[in-house]
């Protein structure tokens, strides 16, 4: 925790210091233009950094902030405090138009969209006759409070850093949350988060539209405090400029965000007097060391300035505050003996291929059931098709009576199915706790706005607490607050479980649970598995290990080149003529 | 508008979209063997103008001092990369003097022959030597070692070189716009249209390179090693094919394509040191209109790009730009919903 407290303290320490101390004007002023950058900066951490979307059109969101509010101040009257709030939902219906276009699609396409539209907003707002064409709107007022000038100077930089630091520690604060672990899983692929309950899409327009709200405060601050707006500020040049800053800085941290601001900033009024003097012609010529330097940094130095410093920050851990917290709801558990997923005929092609071929099969409420069979018999798919993870070409499946055929993965787990995956899917810069809490996601519902705020904290230990409680039910109560990327791959698996056990599930469905674990693991996962299933828990298991499938399960489903060969209890697959001669061959 | 006023404006809508549509298969090649969004694609077209136009007052090109130092970098690298990885000093030593030998020959080539005051077409045929030469060293200095590297990564990479391109042709160029002599004056009269001869060499150099192209990726073994790296470059690299050669040819043809471009634009509009970044992104919005893939694709949407600039000059001049680049929005709204759903980046 003080990891992050640190620099928070510092600078509230410092930002009224140096408004007090003889600090030179210049100096103030250099500062209040790195405070306006590092608040856009703060916004592309979110998106790029956390999010693993790229945008180089944020000035054009700071634009849009501008000029709202030069042109309603000065063809209005309207006070400055309004116009701040007018700016702000104009940049979000942008970014939500924007945001549903392009955020569908792969990664690259965003970027893209955000060249184009950071270039056409530059020439739309050069060309408009009423915003002043390219020579911009003149004659802003300052911003005030009653009579006192707050828009200049001291004043400004204690309510530009003030926000800054508000925006910052918002921003952690999200990041540390129910949301802001969603938001921490997209970046490695929307499969798992899906799987979680998560809509990834979702999460994907709102950070688009948190860092655009950041960009458009700046905006609405750099108008008053220059007191004229032109378009030369808000073209894609600058909006490039913002996310080199940001990649220099670290831009997977929040702290990054201002000293990469502060670094830029500084660099480029310096090399724009040196660089000329230098080559003895004017011209800006600062562009050919930034875009050497950004390819280096890129180069070797991925993670920006501040990993080096976040490196040697210690990092102490979590702070157990959740004993007594209540507990989170659970869903009423199938009776024994119901029927908790029927799958009938169901059905995959791909193009000609019949990967999966009119499967079906029953699962009841404390049932240990395996799906085995030889490689490519159709296991995994047949898992995808259950979860919602790939559509079916035809056939259906019933959840505790339901009928979940169509529904996406998201969906299916909400009711109450959880999975693992074949190979592993974390997110390994999180602890094995929060990594877990990710599987509760579904039984809380904090948003953004109340994380930012820290008005969550309740549901935040209700939360901690069941990951707690999952991850010491199989066995992982030592391992609370490591990384989870440090772990060996038997303990990942394990995290796996406790992670679909946090879903509240009635039936879970574990991929290959016993690839790579030792055999005192295995055996500990039988237990596991066993103790589950006293509890009343079906599931379903997708496994090689002959050993333990047999030793667990109560019912087989033998699958081969994506058909049904058979059912029945180990004891009858075992002696089965059929299963052997799939798997060993039969003899000529 | 009457016909004649609309054949007018297709006319130079399908001439701007010949240029573009080079520049978008160049998009498209460069996109689909290395994952790398080129958008300094359209630096080499200002780099193939200006080289020209600096060859047309005889001195030498800002261009022969940049390609050398490049050139220079690029050896030091490939040595030091080289030794360190395999300890062989002989070996490394060659492969360095192996990148600096065809720049070099270039750079000595061209101080020569820049105060000759040779005809138009040598000149030409030096600028697009020249530039070409620039491909595979911006290939080896910028992207080899972030072969890896995620699309995104690359992508910013690319806005690193567009920077430092800009900024250098900016130092060797000077700030001053130059307009090239045409290379052909005749004037032909179809109709109500007026054909310059520099129209009819933007067709057909236009379509003599996509037929080149096409050629090149269906019959020759260097193009199917390259189609071969763009559907999956382990298997490429498995079957023999180096992506580090790979890459570098294909940015070889981008500089070619590009400075080709240049030539041919050059004589129509006056050409800045960043004159390139526009025209090389609307080539852009083409390929994006091909969803990055699709050769037949990006000639559609360049000329469909083409057209819609020469009818919004007309309509709404000032606004032609941003008719131009809003118009990738209801195209990728249109991917996007024909896509369906967002697809796993694995």
């Amino acid at each position: 925790m003080n990891k992050k407290n640190l620099p928070i303290l510092l600078l509230v320490l410092a930002v009224p210091a140096i408004a007090l101390l003889p600090v030179p004007d210049f100096w103030i002023a250099q500062l209040n233009y790195i405070g306006l950058y590092a608040l856009v900066c703060l916004g592309l951490v979110l998106l790029t950094g956390v999010g693993g979307l790229t945008s180089f059109g944020q000035a054009a969101f700071v634009g849009i902030g501008a000029y709202t509010t030069a042109w309603l101040t000065l063809n209005t009257g309207m006070s400055p405090w309004l116009t701040l709030f007018v700016g702000l939902a104009l940049t979000a219906v942008s970014a939500v138009i924007v945001g549903l276009i392009t955020l569908r699609m792969s990664g690259h396409y965003l970027p893209l969209a955000t060249i184009a539209w950071g270039l056409s907003l530059y020439y739309l707002m050069g060309n408009l006759d009423a915003l002043g064409k390219y020579d911009g709107l003149l004659g802003l007022k300052s911003l005030s409070v009653g009579d006192i000038d707050i828009g200049q100077g001291r004043l400004f930089f204690v309510l530009t850093w003030a926000i800054l630091l508000a925006g910052a520690v918002a921003l952690l604060n999200l990041l540390d949350s129910r949301p802001g672990r969603a938001i921490r899983s997209l970046k490695g692929g929307t499969q798992m988060a899906e799987a979680m309950g998560i809509s990834t899409f979702r999460y994907k327009v709102t950070i688009f539209v948190i860092a655009a709200l950041f960009a458009s405060v700046a905006g609405w601050l750099l108008a008053h405090f220059q007191r004229t707006v032109n378009p030369s500020a808000f073209g894609l040049k600058m909006g490039i400029e913002y996310l080199f800053m940001t990649v220099v800085g670290g831009v997977g941290y929040v702290w990054g965000a201002i000293v990469g601001a502060g670094l830029i900033k500084l660099l480029d009024d310096y090399l724009q007097v040196a660089l000329p003097a230098l080559i003895g012609t004017s011209g800006s010529y600062e562009v050919i060391v930034f875009g050497v330097a950004l390819v280096l940094v890129l180069k070797y130095l991925p993670d920006g300035l501040w990993s080096v410093v976040a490196r040697k920050l210690p990092s102490p851990p979590r702070k157990v505050d959740w004993q007594n917290a209540p507990d989170l709801p659970a869903r009423s558990k199938p009776a024994p003996g119901d029927l908790v997923l029927q799958v009938d005929k169901i059905r995959k092609q791909f193009g000609g291929l019949t990967a999966v071929n009119d499967i079906s099969f029953n699962i009841a409420a404390g049932q240990i059931v395996g799906l085995i069979g030889p490689n490519g018999a159709g296991k995994s798919t047949t898992f995808n098709l259950i979860t919602g993870v790939l559509s079916k070409t035809s056939g259906q499946v019933l959840f505790r009576g339901n009928d979940i055929s169509a529904l996406p993965s998201r969906d299916i787990s909400r009711q109450g199915m959880a999975r693992t995956f074949q190979h592993v899917k974390m997110i390994a810069d999180m602890t094995v706790l929060e990594n877990v809490a990710m599987g509760a996601y579904t039984r809380g519902n904090s948003g953004v706005v109340s994380s930012m705020l820290r008005t969550n904290q309740a549901e935040e230990q209700s939360l901690m607490k069941e990951a707690q409680r999952q991850l010491e039910r199989i066995g992982m109560g030592a391992y609370l607050h490591e990384q989870a990327g440090n772990l060996a791959m038997g303990p990942q698996r394990l995290m796996e479980i406790a992670r679909a056990l946090c879903c509240d599930p009635a039936l879970l469905l574990l991929d290959e649970p016993a690839a790579g674990l030792r055999h005192k693991e295995k055996q500990a996962l039988a237990a596991v598995l066993r103790q589950l299933q006293g509890e009343g828990m079906s599931i379903l298991l997708v496994e090689h290990d002959m050993d333990l499938v047999m030793d667990v399960c109560d019912h087989l489903v033998v699958m081969e080149f994506g058909t049904l060969l058979t059912q029945g209890t180990p004891a009858e697959i075992q002696a089965s003529p059929a299963v052997r001669a799939a798997y060993l061959g039969t003899e000529h | 508008m009457d016909f004649s006023i609309a054949s007018i404006l297709l006319l130079d809508g399908f001439t701007n979209g010949a240029v573009y549509a080079l520049l978008g298969l160049a998009t498209v090649l460069v996109f689909t063997v290395t994952r790398v969004i080129f958008i300094p694609q359209g630096e080499f077209v200002a780099y193939g103008a200006l080289t020209l136009a600096m060859l047309q007052t005889g001195k030498t090109p800002g261009t022969v001092w940049l390609l050398l130092i490049l050139a220079v970098v690029a050896a030091l690298m490939e040595l030091f990369e080289r030794w360190r990885h395999h300890g062989n000093a002989v070996r490394a030593l060659k492969s360095a003097l192996k990148t600096l030998v065809f720049p070099a020959l270039i750079s000595v080539l061209s101080i020569w022959a820049a105060p000759q005051q040779f005809p138009l077409w040598v000149q030409a045929a030096l600028s697009v030597a020249i530039v070409t030469a620039f491909g595979p060293l911006v290939y080896r200095v910028a992207y080899q070692s972030l072969e890896a590297a995620t699309p995104l990564v690359l992508l910013i990479v690319s806005v690193g070189v567009h920077f430092a391109m800009t900024g250098l042709g900016l130092l060797f160029f000077g700030a001053e716009g130059f307009r090239n002599p045409t290379f052909w004056d005749e004037r032909f009269s179809v109709g109500p249209l007026t054909l310059s001869g520099q129209t009819v060499i933007i067709f057909v150099v236009s379509l003599a390179l996509i037929v080149m192209m096409w050629l090149y990726f269906e019959r020759s073994l260097r193009g199917k090693a390259l189609r071969a790296t763009a559907v999956n470059r382990t298997g490429a690299r498995l079957m023999g094919i180096s992506s580090h050669t790979s890459g570098q040819l294909t940015f070889l043809l981008a500089a070619f394509i590009g400075a080709l471009s240049g030539l041919l634009i050059g004589p129509t509009t006056t050409v800045f040191y960043d004159s390139g970044f526009l025209i090389g992104l609307k080539g852009f919005v083409a390929a994006v209109v091909a969803g990055l893939s699709s050769y037949p694709g990006a000639l559609l949407g360049a000329l469909f790009v083409g057209i819609v600039e020469a009818f919004g000059a007309f309509w709404a001049s000032a606004f032609k730009e941003v008719i131009v680049f809003t118009l990738v929005l209801p195209i990728l709204l249109v991917r996007s919903l024909r896509s369906g759903h967002s697809d796993e980046e694995h």
